[in-house]
C-alpha cells in the first residue's frame, strides 16, 4: 500500500472494508479522525449485500461445458468469472489489478515473470490454493493434446515451475511487458489440481465468489455466494440465477416484466423504446469489440497498397455506424486499437469517406475500375451481410465493383475466414496492444488475417513488447497504428458498443469495464442491489 | 382383435426399419454439413493442432462408416452414448427435456382437442350462421400467422400489459405441478391457437359431409333434434377423419415446437436439437431425431388403430 490516494481509490471502488481501511490508514500515519472522514467521503455508494440476481444472457448453448479451454460465448464466460479467479484481473476502470496473485515481478528483459500467490485462499471444496494448482491450470492449455482455444496465448511460455508453495515462475521465449495481462484471459482460470497434476474442470470448483448449485447448459444455472470469498467488496448477491435467453424479444420482455434483473445485448433497433420503460435502465460501454474486413495483402489485386487505400476511402463509416449499429459505437480508423486501450493513437487523422481520394489511388494503381469479391455471412457479426451490401453501394460511386458473396454461417470461421482473400470478421478485442497486434497482424501469426508482413512493424512489435518505459512504448505503439492505417490490409470500419440493460434496483460502479460485455462479464461479481 | 394385434406387430416392425433409415439419413446429412464439432466449438479460435487434438480425443478422426456402425451397435444395446460436446450421458441430457416437451404437448392437447371438436360440432350444427363464420375467421387467422407472431401478441397482452402470466417459461425440476402449468400457460395457449383451426375445420367438414346422407335425412324426418342427430348419428361415423387429424396435430405438438420454445425460453427438445445440429454433435442429433421419428410412427399407428376400432365395418370384416 503506497499512499493514501491508492487507499482512497480502493475505498471508492469498494475494494476494501472499513476496518481494513482504518487499519491501513493508521499504518500510513493518518489519524483515525482524518481516516474516518476520508472513508465517509469516498465510500458513499457502499454496495449492499443480499438478494437474488437473475441474469438473462444472450449467449449460451446446450453444448457448453465448464472446461474454460472451450469457452466460446459470453454466457459461459460470465459464469466462469463467477466461479473462478485468475492470476490477474482487468478492473472495471481498465487497469490490471492483482487477483489470485498478490503481485508479480519481471526480470529486466521481461522474459521471466514471477507471480506470488495470495496466501490462504480456499477453493470451494476446502482445498488451499498453491503453486501446483496454478501450474496444472496453465498446463491444461499447453502441450500436444490440449483442446484449448488459449493454446496460442501460452505458446511463448517455454518453462513453467513452482518456486516454493506460493510462487510460480513463467519463462518466456522473448520479453513481454504485458504478460500479466495475458494471464487475466478468461480461458486461464485457476482450478484445483489432482495428484497427477490434472485440473478438475467438471465440478466447477474454483476460488470464485459464487459456488455452483446447479448447471443445465444453455438453460439455467444457479449459484450461491461463497462465504469465504477472499476479495473484499465483491460478490454482493446472495444468490445468482443464470438464464440463457437467446431470443432478443424474449429477453427484453423478460426484463420489462421483471422476470430477470439484467440482460445482455439489447436490440439496437428498439433500445430507444426500452429506455422509456419505467424501472429499466440501459447502459452502454465502448470497448475493444470491433469489426474488420481483412484483405490478403499477398493476393492480387490487394497486393497493391493503392488498391487497399482506394478500398479504405470508399467505405462510408458514418453511414454504417448509423445503419448497422444505430449509432451505438464509434468509427474505426483502419487499425485494431480501441479508445479503451492504453496507447490508442488519438492524433492519427480519422480516415473519411472520400470518393476523390479513392479514385485517385485507383488511378495510381493503374486501374480505371476494379472488381473484387467480398465474402460475408452473419456469423461474422450481426448485420455483416447488410454492411457488405452497403459497402458495395458506397464503393460503386468510386468505380469499384464489390461483388458480395454470401457464405454459409456454418463453418464460416474454418472455411471462409483466413481462406477467402477478402471477408467480414469480428474481433472480441484484446486488453493490450501487444496481444491484439501479435494475434492479428504479426508475421507468422495463425490469425494474421491480412497476411500482413511489414518489417518495421514486426521489429517494433518485439521491441515494444519488452519495453518497460511507458513513453517509449507509447511512441512505438502509435507508430505501429500509423503503419497499419497507412499500408495495412485491413479495413476497420466500426467499433461496436456493448449495450445492456438492467432493472433500476441494480447498481454498479460509475465506470464499467470495456473488455467484455456486461461490465467485463463480471456483473455477477461486481454489481449489487441498491 | 387378433387382426389388430397383427397390424400393430407389423407396423412396429416397419417402424423399426423407418427408424434405422432415419438415423442413416440424419447421420449422412450432418456429415455433409460444412465444419465439424471441433471447428464449431472453437470457432474463430480454431487452429489445426487444437482441432486435431479434439478429433483424436473424440474419435472424430475415424472414417464415417466406422463411427456410424459403432453408434448403431451401442444403440442396439439400448445405449444412447454420450454427447460429444459435453461428454454427458445422452439419456441424462434428454430425460428432463423429453418430459418437458411431452408436458407442454399434453397441456396444449388437453386445451386444444376438446375446444376444437366442440367448436367444430357447433359450427356444423349452426352452419352458415354468424357463429360459424366468426369461428372460421378467428381460427383461420390464428393459424395463418407465424407461431412466433401469435406468441409475441400473447406476451404483449397477457404478460406485459395485463401481467397475468410470466413472459418466459422458467421451468425447473423442483417446481410443483400447478406452478409448472402456470409457467407453461403462454406457450400452451400459443400452440392451441396454432392447431385448433385444422382440427376444428376437419370436424366441421366431416360432420357436414354426413349430413347429406340418407340415414341423417331419415333421422331428421323422424323429427329428432339437430343436436341429437349430430352427436348420436353423425359424429360416430365422422370419427375416423377427426381422429386422423387430431393425432397428426398431436405429433406436431411434439416435434414442431422449436420456435415456440425459443420465444418462451422453454427448455424442451427443440432447443437441444438446434444447438446440437449447429455444433455437429451427432449422437445427440441422432437421439433427438429418433425420438421425433418414434413419436410420428407411434402416433400414426395409434391413429390407424383408433380409426379401425371406431369403424365396425373394418373391425369385423366379412
Amino acid at each position: 500500500m503506497k499512499n493514501i490516494n491508492e487507499l482512497t481509490y480502493l475505498a471508492k471502488n469498494s475494494r476494501i472494508t472499513r476496518r481494513d481501511f482504518m487499519a491501513k490508514a493508521s499504518a500510513l500515519g493518518v489519524t483515525a479522525a482524518v481516516a474516518s472522514t476520508v472513508w465517509a467521503g469516498s465510500a458513499k455508494a457502499a454496495p449492499k449485500k443480499g438478494g437474488k440476481f437473475r441474469y438473462g444472457a444472450s449467449h449460451g448453448n446446450t453444448t457448453d461445458t465448464l472446461d474454460p479451454g472451450t469457452f466460446n460465448n459470453g454466457g459461459i464466460i460470465h459464469q466462469g468469472f463467477g466461479m473462478r479467479n485468475h492470476l490477474s484481473e482487468v478492473d472495471n476502470d481498465g487497469s490490471l489489478v492483482p487477483d489470485l496473485a498478490e503481485g508479480w515481478e519481471a526480470s529486466d528483459d521481461a522474459s521471466e515473470w514471477v507471480f506470488t500467490l495470495r496466501k490462504g485462499v480456499e477453493f470451494h471444496n476446502g482445498k488451499t490454493l498453491d503453486a501446483n494448482d496454478v501450474i496444472a491450470s496453465m498446463n491444461h492449455h499447453r502441450g500436444k493434446d490440449t483442446k484449448s482455444a488459449a493454446k496460442p496465448l501460452l505458446a511463448p511460455v517455454t518453462e513453467l515451475r513452482a518456486d516454493g508453495k506460493n510462487k510460480v515462475v513463467f519463462k518466456l521465449a522473448g520479453g513481454s511487458a504485458d504478460f500479466p495481462y495475458t494471464v487475466s484471459d478468461y480461458h486461464l482460470a485457476i482450478m484445483p489440481a489432482d495428484k497427477e497434476g490434472k485440473v478438475d474442470w467438471r465440478s466447477g470448483v474454483g476460488t470464485g465468489g459464487y459456488i455452483k448449485q446447479s448447471f443445465e447448459p444453455g438453460v439455467r444455472a444457479t449459484y450461491k455466494r461463497n462465504p469465504n470469498y477472499f476479495k473484499a467488496g465483491r460478490a454482493h448477491f446472495d444468490e445468482v440465477e443464470f438464464l440463457t435467453i437467446t431470443d432478443v424479444v424474449a429477453r427484453t420482455t423478460a426484463l420489462s416484466t421483471g422476470e430477470v434483473d439484467a440482460m445482455s445485448r439489447c436490440d439496437l433497433k428498439t433500445v430507444h423504446l426500452l429506455k422509456r420503460r419505467k424501472g429499466v435502465k440501459v447502459e452502454e460501454v465502448t470497448g475493444t469489440l470491433h469489426y474488420t474486413i481483412p484483405m490478403h495483402t499477398d493476393v492480387a489485386p490487394f497486393d497493391n497498397n493503392d488498391v487497399r487505400l482506394a478500398l479504405k476511402y470508399a467505405i462510408d463509416r458514418e453511414a454504417l455506424l448509423q445503419i448497422i449499429l444505430k449509432g451505438h459505437g464509434v468509427v474505426g480508423n483502419d487499425h485494431p486499437i480501441s479508445t479503451a486501450n492504453r496507447y490508442h493513437a488519438g492524433d492519427l487523422p480519422q480516415r473519411k469517406y472520400d470518393l476523390d481520394k479513392a479514385k485517385f489511388h485507383l488511378k495510381k494503381a493503374g486501374l480505371s475500375s476494379l472488381s473484387v469479391n467480398l465474402s460475408a455471412a452473419d456469423a461474422a457479426f450481426v448485420g455483416a451481410v447488410d454492411a457488405a451490401v452497403l459497402y458495395k453501394e458506397q464503393a460503386a460511386k468510386a468505380g469499384i465493383n464489390i461483388n458480395v458473396v454470401r457464405e454459409p454461417s456454418d463453418g464460416y470461421w474454418s472455411n471462409v475466414w483466413l481462406k477467402k482473400p477478402w471477408s467480414m470478421v469480428y474481433w472480441g478485442g484484446r486488453p493490450t496492444e501487444d496481444m491484439m497486434f501479435s494475434q492479428s497482424l504479426a508475421e507468422g501469426a495463425d490469425w494474421n488475417e491480412s497476411h500482413f508482413s511489414h518489417k518495421r512493424f514486426n521489429e517494433l512489435l518485439v521491441k515494444a513488447r519488452a519495453e518497460l518505459d511507458e513513453a517509449k512504448r507509447r511512441a512505438m505503439y502509435v507508430e505501429m497504428q500509423t503503419i497499419v492505417n497507412q499500408v495495412g490490409g485491413t479495413v476497420v470500419p466500426l467499433f461496436a458498443n456493448y449495450v445492456f440493460a438492467m432493472s433500476d434496483k441494480v447498481h454498479h460502479d460509475p465506470k464499467m469495464a470495456g473488455n467484455w460485455d456486461m461490465d467485463g462479464d463480471k456483473a455477477m461479481e461486481r454489481w449489487w442491489f441498491g | 382383435m387378433s387382426m389388430i394385434g397383427k397390424l400393430v406387430a407389423q407396423r412396429l416392425a416397419l417402424g423399426l426399419l423407418t427408424l434405422f433409415v432415419v438415423s442413416l439419413i440424419i447421420f449422412l446429412c450432418v456429415e455433409l454439413l460444412p465444419g465439424n464439432l471441433a471447428q464449431e466449438i472453437l470457432g474463430q479460435a480454431a487452429t489445426p493442432e487444437t482441432v486435431a487434438a479434439f478429433n483424436r480425443e473424440l474419435g472424430l478422426d475415424l472414417p464415417p462408416h466406422e463411427r456410424y456402425i459403432a453408434w448403431l451397435l451401442d444403440m442396439t444395446k439400448g445405449d444412447f452414448g454420450r454427447s460429444l460436446a459435453s461428454q454427458r450421458e445422452i439419456s441424462e441430457l434428454l430425460g428432463m427435456r423429453v418430459q418437458n416437451t411431452f408436458f407442454l404437448a399434453t397441456l396444449a392437447a388437453v386445451i386444444a382437442i376438446p375446444l376444437a371438436v366442440t367448436l367444430g360440432i357447433l359450427a356444423a350444427l349452426y352452419r352458415d350462421s354468424w357463429y360459424d363464420r366468426i369461428v372460421n375467421v378467428v381460427t383461420l387467422t390464428s393459424i395463418s400467422f407465424p407461431e412466433f407472431f401469435v406468441a409475441y401478441i400473447l406476451i404483449i397482452v397477457l404478460a406485459v400489459n395485463l401481467g397475468i402470466f410470466p413472459s418466459i417459461s422458467n421451468i425447473s425440476e423442483d417446481l410443483g405441478f400447478w406452478e409448472k402449468v402456470y409457467r407453461s400457460a403462454l406457450p400452451a395457449l400459443t400452440l392451441t391457437l396454432v392447431v385448433v383451426a385444422h382440427m376444428m375445420r376437419m370436424t366441421r367438414a366431416a360432420i357436414i359431409n354426413l349430413l347429406a346422407s340418407p340415414y341423417i335425412e331419415m333421422a331428421r324426418l323422424k323429427g329428432l333434434k339437430p343436436g341429437r342427430i349430430i352427436l348420436k348419428h353423425a359424429l360416430p361415423n365422422a370419427l375416423a377423419p377427426i381422429i386422423n387429424v387430431v393425432v397428426l396435430n398431436l405429433a406436431y405438438l411434439v416435434v414442431g415446437v422449436v420456435l415456440v420454445e425459443v420465444v418462451f425460453v422453454y427448455p424442451g427438445l427443440g432447443q437441444l436439437f438446434v444447438d446440437s445440429v449447429s455444433k455437429r454433435d451427432i449422437p445427440v442429433v441422432q437421439a433427438c431425431s429418433l425420438i421425433f421419428a418414434m413419436t410420428y410412427v407411434l402416433l400414426n399407428l395409434l391413429a390407424d388403430v383408433l380409426s379401425i376400432m371406431s369403424n365396425p365395418r373394418l373391425l369385423h370384416p366379412r
